[in-house]
C-alpha cells in the first residue's frame, strides 16, 4: 500500500498552503477533503442559480503575500481587487463614509468633527505602528518562554529586539494597545460616536468580545495588519468569490504533483506507539502517511480524530479549556437588482465596500450582551457588502449578491432553545429587518437568502461552534499560548502529528501563515529541503 | 511664610503618612498638609449616625505590606485587629450558604471542593511571584533604562521563571484571562463561581467576562495581612486606627502632620516644585513636594498643565478614574438575623454575587453608565467583634455594592434615594427582618466619595486597576517611577504603582525615591 509523505487533513487554505509548500519540497502529499470540494470556509458556491456566493469568509486582506508569491497564486487565477470604502448608516439620516482618497476622507471626518479629523492622523500613525511591529511576527512560531533551546532563546530575543525596537515611550503605548479594548483606544483619538463605531468593527468581527471588553484592541489590528497590493489595512474582493483563493492553491498544488480527495472525511487519525501513521476516512479506508497535518481546529483534532489514550491528560485539559466560541453568523443573498439607500448619494464610492447600521459603539456593546445572555443580537452589527458592485461574474447581469456578516449569534441558546426552525427564521428577519430600515425596496428585490448560524458553520465546514478564527483572540490564546502553552510550535504530543489551522499561530482569518509555518516545522523536521522561507533574524 | 521643609507631603492618606514616616525616619524635615480635620483619607472611621461608627472608605484590610507594619512599628504605635482571618461566605437564598476560608470551601460538591483547593494553591502560588513588584519602582525600558530597571526586570522575570515550567505555562496562559473562564474550567457552584467572580472584578470597570479579571484577583491575593497571604482583616476601631497608628508612627519619627490645611496649588519656581500654597494663601515651601491626591488633581489641579508637556497632560486627562463603587452604612437597633449562618459565618464577610452572570448582568448597566438592577455586595459588621462601633445591643453593617457608576446617566441626585432602597432590598432577601431594625442608613456614592475623600471619580484606587493602567504604565509613563516630570515633585497615592487598598506600598517605593534622588 502506497504511503504518502505527508496527509494533509482538510483542505481548508491552510491545509491547501501547507500542501503546496510540502509538494514543492518534492514530497508526496495527499490532501483528503470531508466535502465534495475544496476551500473549508473560503469557497465560492452556486446555492442559486446564476449567483456565486461567497458563502462563509467574503473579504480578502490578511492572505499573506509572501504566500501568494511563493504559491504563484495570480498565475494560478487568483486576482484580488481592492474596494475602495465604507460606510456606515446613522439613525438620524445621515451617514459616515470612509474613502481612499486621504483628502475626501478627511474631509468626510471633519464634517463630524473636525476634532477627530486631526486626530485620525494620529490614530493611523500609531496603528500603522502596531503593524509594522506585528508583521515579522506572523510568519514565524512563536518562542516558548518557558524553554531554554537555543532556537527559543533567539526568537524570545528577536521579540525582545523588535519591541524594544520601538522606542520607550511606544513600548509603553504598546504594552497599553495590546491589553486595552478598542472602545478605550478609539476613545482616546476621537469624540464623535459614529466615527468610533465604523472603525470600531474591526475590533469585534468574529470573537466574542465586545467593544468595551479589554483585549478587543488587538482584534482591531489583527484585521489592519493585511494588505492588498501592497496596501496595508486594505480589503478587497477575490474575483469569482473566496473560493478563488483555495481553487488557485488547489491548482497550484496539483501542478506540484499534490493529490486532492475530495468527498473523503476522516473518521479517525491512525495512531501507533506515540506516532502518527495515517488516517482512516468515514468510508473504512485508510491513507498510511510517515506524517499527518491536521487543517481542522485544536478541538477537533484532539478531542474527535484522536483516541484520548494517545495523548498525556494535561494536554487533553488544555484542549478541552480552549475557548473555540461561535460568536457570529451569516446571510447570504441574491438580489434583483441593486437596493437603494436613499440616505447616501448613489453614487457614494463608499458603497462599493463594507456598509454597516450600527452608527455607536454602545449599540455594538448591547448587541453582546444579547449574546451573553445566550441570544441573538436584537439589534445586531452588520458587516454588509455587494461583491458585484465590483465583481461582474458573482452573479448574473444586473443582478446581485449581498453578503451579510452578522455578530452576534450564540452557538448556544438559553432556556433549551434550538437553531434549526422558528429561531434560524427569526434570526434572519432580524437582519433584514434592520437593513430594510435604510432601504425601501430592499425586501422585494430578495430572490434567495441562505440564513447561517454558528451550527451551519460547524456542520458544514467542520469550525467547532462556527467560530471563523478556529478559536478566541484573547491574549490567553495567542503567540505561544496558542493553541496549547509548549505546543504553539505546530507540533503534538504525538510525532508526526502536526496542526496548521487557524488555531495556531498567529489565529484566524485567510491569511495562510499557520499553514505555511506548520509546513517549515515538517520540514525542518523531515530533513527536506526547506520551501518556506525562514524568518529573518 | 513657614519655615522651609525638606519634603511637604499634600494629603493625609494612609499613603500619605507611610511615605511621611519613611521620610522623616530617613531624616528628612517633613510636613503632612491633609484638608480634612483628620488624617486617614479614605481609610477612616467616622460617626455616620450618633453613637454608631463605621470605617467610611475602605472596611477590610487585604493587604497592609508586611514591610510597613515592621518598619513602622504600627503594632507599637496602636494597631490591633479585630478579626484577622475572616471567611467569606457567599450567601444563598435558600440559605445553603457556601463558606470560603484559605484553601477550604464548604457547602459545595466535594469536586469543586477539591478544585477550588487546588486553584487557591495555584493563585496564591502566582500572587506571590507577583509580589516583589509591589515594592518595586516599576522598571523604564529602552533608552532610559538604567542598571536598577534592568535589575527590576530581571527579578521580575525570575520570579515568573521561578514557578518552573509547568506552572509557568499556566500562568501566562491565566494572567490576563477573564474570571468567568478560569471559574467555569473548574466549578460547577454557581455561589462559588460568583463568589471568585465578585473578588475579580470588586473595585474595577470590569465584569467577569472582561478579558484580565484573573490578574485583578491576583492582585487582590497579592497581599498579605496578618502573617498570611490572601487574608481578610478587621482593624479594631475601624480602618481609621490604621491610619492613626500610621500618624502616630510618622509624628513619633518626627513627622510634622497638619490638618485642616487644604493644599491650593503646587508652586512652581524655575521649573521645580518649591512648596505649596494652602487655602488661606499661606505658603509652605519644601525642596520637595510629595502628592498623596490622585494623578489628576496633582497634575491638572494642584500643579496645572501649564507646567508640563502636552502630551503628559493628554495622558494624564486619558487616564480612566471613574469609580464603579458605592458605601451603604447602615444602624441597626439589634443583631441583624441571616438565617443559615453560624455566628462565626455571620462575623464573616458576606458576598451577594450568586452567579457570574448576575454580576456580568450587574456590570453590564454601568457601561451605559446606568446602576445596576442587582447589585452585587460585599457586607460585613464589624461591631460583631468590635463593640467600640455601636452602643450596646445594637450594631453597624458596612457594605460596598457595585456597580454604581460616578458618571450615572440620570444622575445621583435623582437616584440616590431609589438606589439605596435598592441596596437594602437587596440585603433584605437574606436578612429578611433588617428593614425593621434599621435606625440610620447613609449611602456614599462615587461622587459623594469624591467629595467627601478628594478623589477623582470616587475611585477608590484613584485610577482604574485595568492592565492598560499597571506598572509603566501607572499612573502614566513619565511618572511611572514616582517623580512627576517636574523636579522636585513626586506622586505617592494609590494612582501610583501598585494601587490602592489600604497597602501603603505605593507611599513606601515614593519614600525610596525620594530618598535615593533628593539629597539634602
Amino acid at each position: 500500500m502506497k504511503r504518502y509523505d505527508a496527509i494533509v487533513v482538510g483542505a481548508g487554505h491552510n491545509g491547501l498552503t501547507a500542501a503546496c509548500y510540502l509538494a514543492k519540497a518534492g514530497l508526496d502529499v495527499v490532501v483528503v477533503e470531508r466535502n465534495d470540494f475544496v476551500g473549508g470556509a473560503a469557497v465560492s458556491r452556486e446555492l442559486y442559480e446564476g449567483w456565486t456566493y461567497s458563502n462563509c469568509s467574503y473579504v480578502c486582506s490578511l492572505l499573506r503575500p509572501e504566500i501568494v508569491r511563493d504559491l504563484d497564486l495570480p498565475r494560478h487565477g487568483l486576482q484580488v481587487i481592492p474596494y475602495e470604502g465604507g460606510l456606515t448608516f446613522m439613525q438620524n439620516g445621515d451617514y459616515f463614509a470612509n474613502y481612499d482618497d486621504h483628502d475626501a476622507h478627511y474631509r468626510e471626518i471633519y464634517r463630524h468633527s473636525p476634532r477627530d479629523a486631526e486626530a485620525y492622523e494620529h490614530y493611523a500613525a500609531e496603528l500603522m505602528r502596531q503593524c509594522r511591529f506585528i508583521k515579522p511576527l506572523l510568519m514565524r512560531p512563536p518562542p516558548d518562554p518557558t524553554s531554554f533551546r537555543p532556537r527559543d532563546i533567539n526568537e524570545l530575543l528577536y521579540l525582545g529586539k523588535a519591541f524594544h525596537g520601538l522606542g520607550e515611550l511606544e513600548m509603553y503605548d504598546t504594552l497599553r494597545f495590546w491589553t486595552m479594548s478598542i472602545a478605550e483606544f478609539l476613545d482616546e483619538y476621537f469624540e464623535s460616536d459614529v466615527v468610533k463605531a465604523h472603525l470600531c468593527g474591526s475590533g469585534i468581527i468574529g470573537t466574542a468580545l465586545g467593544p468595551y471588553s479589554p483585549g478587543s484592541a488587538y482584534v482591531l489590528l489583527h484585521h489592519y495588519m493585511g494588505e492588498v497590493d501592497g496596501n496595508i489595512g486594505a480589503w478587497g474582493f477575490a474575483r469569482g468569490g473566496m473560493g478563488s483563493i483555495t481553487k488557485a492553491m488547489a491548482s497550484a498544488l496539483q501542478a506540484e504533483g499534490g493529490e486532492i480527495r475530495t468527498g473523503s472525511g476522516v473518521e479517525r487519525i491512525l495512531v501507533r506507539n506515540g506516532k502518527a501513521r495515517g488516517v482512516v476516512l468515514e468510508n473504512g479506508d485508510e491513507i498510511h502517511g510517515k506524517t499527518v497535518v491536521s487543517n481542522m481546529d485544536v478541538k477537533r483534532t484532539f478531542l474527535k480524530a484522536v483516541e484520548a489514550k494517545e495523548l498525556p491528560g494535561e494536554f487533553l485539559t488544555a484542549v478541552r479549556n480552549f475557548k473555540i466560541r461561535g460568536s457570529s453568523g451569516k446571510l447570504n443573498i441574491a438580489l434583483d437588482g441593486l437596493p437603494d439607500f436613499p440616505q447616501v448619494p448613489k453614487d457614494c464610492p463608499a458603497l462599493r465596500g463594507d456598509t454597516h447600521f450600527s452608527d455607536s459603539m454602545e449599540r455594538m456593546e448591547r448587541a453582546y450582551d444579547d449574546w451573553k445572555r445566550g441570544t441573538w443580537s436584537k439589534d445586531p452589527y452588520l458587516d454588509t457588502l455587494i461583491p458585484t458592485r465590483i465583481d461582474p461574474t458573482m452573479a448574473p447581469p444586473g443582478k446581485h449578491y449581498m453578503t451579510v456578516f452578522v455578530q452576534y449569534a450564540p452557538p448556544h441558546l438559553a432556556d433549551g432553545e434550538v437553531w434549526d426552525g422558528p429561531n434560524r427564521d427569526a434570526f434572519g428577519e432580524t437582519v433584514l429587518n434592520q437593513i430594510a430600515q435604510y432601504s425601501p425596496n430592499f425586501r422585494d428585490l430578495i430572490l434567495h437568502a441562505e440564513v447561517r448560524t454558528p451550527w451551519d458553520l460547524e456542520n458544514e465546514v467542520g469550525l467547532t461552534e462556527g467560530n471563523i478564527f478556529q478559536g478566541e483572540l484573547t491574549f490567553d490564546q495567542l503567540l505561544f499560548n496558542r493553541p496549547v502553552p509548549g505546543y504553539a510550535d505546530y507540533r503534538s504530543p504525538i510525532k508526526g502529528l502536526y496542526l496548521c489551522g487557524s488555531s495556531a499561530h498567529p489565529g484566524g482569518g485567510v491569511m495562510g501563515a499557520p499553514g505555511a509555518n506548520a509546513a517549515r516545522e515538517m520540514l525542518r523536521d523531515l530533513d527536506a529541503p526547506q520551501t518556506v522561507r525562514e524568518p529573518v533574524q | 511664610m513657614s519655615a522651609g521643609y525638606d519634603v511637604a507631603i499634600v494629603g493625609g492618606g494612609h499613603n500619605g503618612l507611610v511615605c511621611a514616616a519613611y521620610l522623616a525616619k530617613a531624616g528628612r524635615k517633613v510636613v503632612v498638609l491633609e484638608t480634612a480635620k483628620e488624617t486617614g483619607g479614605a481609610a477612616k472611621t467616622e460617626v455616620f449616625s450618633p453613637g454608631f461608627k463605621v470605617s467610611s472608605g475602605a472596611h477590610l484590610l487585604y493587604q497592609l505590606h508586611p514591610k510597613v507594619l515592621a518598619d513602622l512599628a504600627l503594632e507599637k504605635h496602636g494597631l490591633k485587629l479585630a478579626a484577622d482571618d475572616l471567611a467569606t461566605v457567599a450567601l444563598a437564598r435558600d440559605g445553603a450558604h457556601v463558606t470560603l476560608k484559605g484553601p477550604s470551601v464548604e457547602g459545595v460538591s466535594p469536586d469543586d471542593a477539591r478544585a477550588y483547593a487546588n486553584l487557591h494553591e495555584r493563585l496564591l502560588r502566582f500572587a506571590a511571584a507577583l509580589r516583589p513588584m509591589l515594592s518595586q519602582v516599576p522598571p523604564r525600558l529602552g533608552e532610559g533604562m538604567g542598571l536598577a530597571d534592568k535589575i527590576a526586570l530581571a527579578k521580575l522575570g525570575w520570579s515568573i521563571r521561578r514557578l518552573g515550567r509547568v506552572e509557568m505555562r499556566e500562568f501566562l496562559r491565566i494572567v490576563l484571562m477573564n474570571v468567568a473562564d478560569l471559574a467555569e474550567e473548574r466549578f460547577e457552584s454557581d455561589l462559588l463561581k460568583g463568589a471568585l467572580s465578585f473578588d475579580a472584578v470588586l473595585g474595577t470597570h470590569l465584569g467577569p467576562r472582561s478579558p484580565s479579571t484573573v490578574l485583578t484577583l491576583l492582585y487582590r491575593l497579592a497581599g498579605e495581612v496578618s502573617g498570611g497571604q490572601g487574608r481578610i482583616a478587621l482593624p479594631a476601631g475601624g480602618m481609621g486606627s490604621v491610619t492613626a497608628a500610621l500618624r502616630q508612627a510618622a509624628e513619633a519619627a518626627g513627622a510634622e502632620v497638619r490638618t485642616g490645611s487644604p493644599v491650593a496649588q503646587i508652586l512652581v519656581e524655575q521649573d521645580r516644585a518649591v512648596g505649596v500654597g494652602l487655602d488661606g494663601g499661606e505658603v509652605v515651601t519644601a525642596r520637595t513636594v510629595v502628592s498623596n491626591a490622585d494623578p489628576k488633581t496633582t497634575f491638572l489641579c494642584l500643579l496645572g498643565a501649564r507646567h508640563l508637556d502636552a502630551g503628559f497632560v493628554r495622558r494624564v486627562h486619558k487616564l480612566r478614574s471613574r469609580g464603579d463603587v458605592a458605601k451603604l452604612h447602615l444602624a441597626l437597633d439589634g443583631r441583624p438575623e441571616i438565617p443559615g449562618l453560624s455566628e462565626a459565618q455571620i462575623r464573616g464577610r458576606l458576598v451577594i454575587a450568586p452567579s457570574i452572570m448576575e454580576v456580568e448582568e450587574a456590570f453590564n448597566a454601568a457601561k451605559y453608565g446606568e446602576a445596576s438592577a442587582a447589585p452585587a455586595m460585599e457586607l460585613v459588621i464589624p461591631s460583631l467583634g468590635d463593640p467600640s462601633l455601636a452602643p450596646e445591643g445594637k450594631h453597624v453593617l458596612s457594605a460596598v455594592a457595585i456597580y454604581a457608576p460616578y458618571a450615572l446617566k440620570a444622575g445621583w441626585d435623582r437616584t440616590r434615594e431609589s438606589f439605596k432602597q435598592r441596596l437594602i432590598d437587596r440585603i433584605a432577601l437574606y436578612a429578611p427582618k433588617i428593614e425593621q431594625q434599621i435606625v440610620a442608613a447613609e449611602l456614599l456614592t462615587p461622587i459623594d466619595l469624591e467629595k467627601r475623600f478628594g478623589m477623582t471619580g470616587g475611585h477608590w484606587h484613584h485610577g482604574e486597576l485595568a492592565v492598560d493602567q499597571l506598572l509603566m504604565n501607572r499612573p502614566v509613563p513619565g511618572a511611572h517611577q514616582y517623580a512627576a516630570p517636574l523636579p522636585g515633585l513626586y506622586l505617592c497615592g494609590a494612582g501610583a504603582h501598585p494601587g490602592g487598598g489600604v497597602m501603603g506600598a505605593a507611599g513606601m517605593n515614593a519614600a525610596r525615591q525620594v530618598i535615593a534622588r533628593e539629597k539634602r
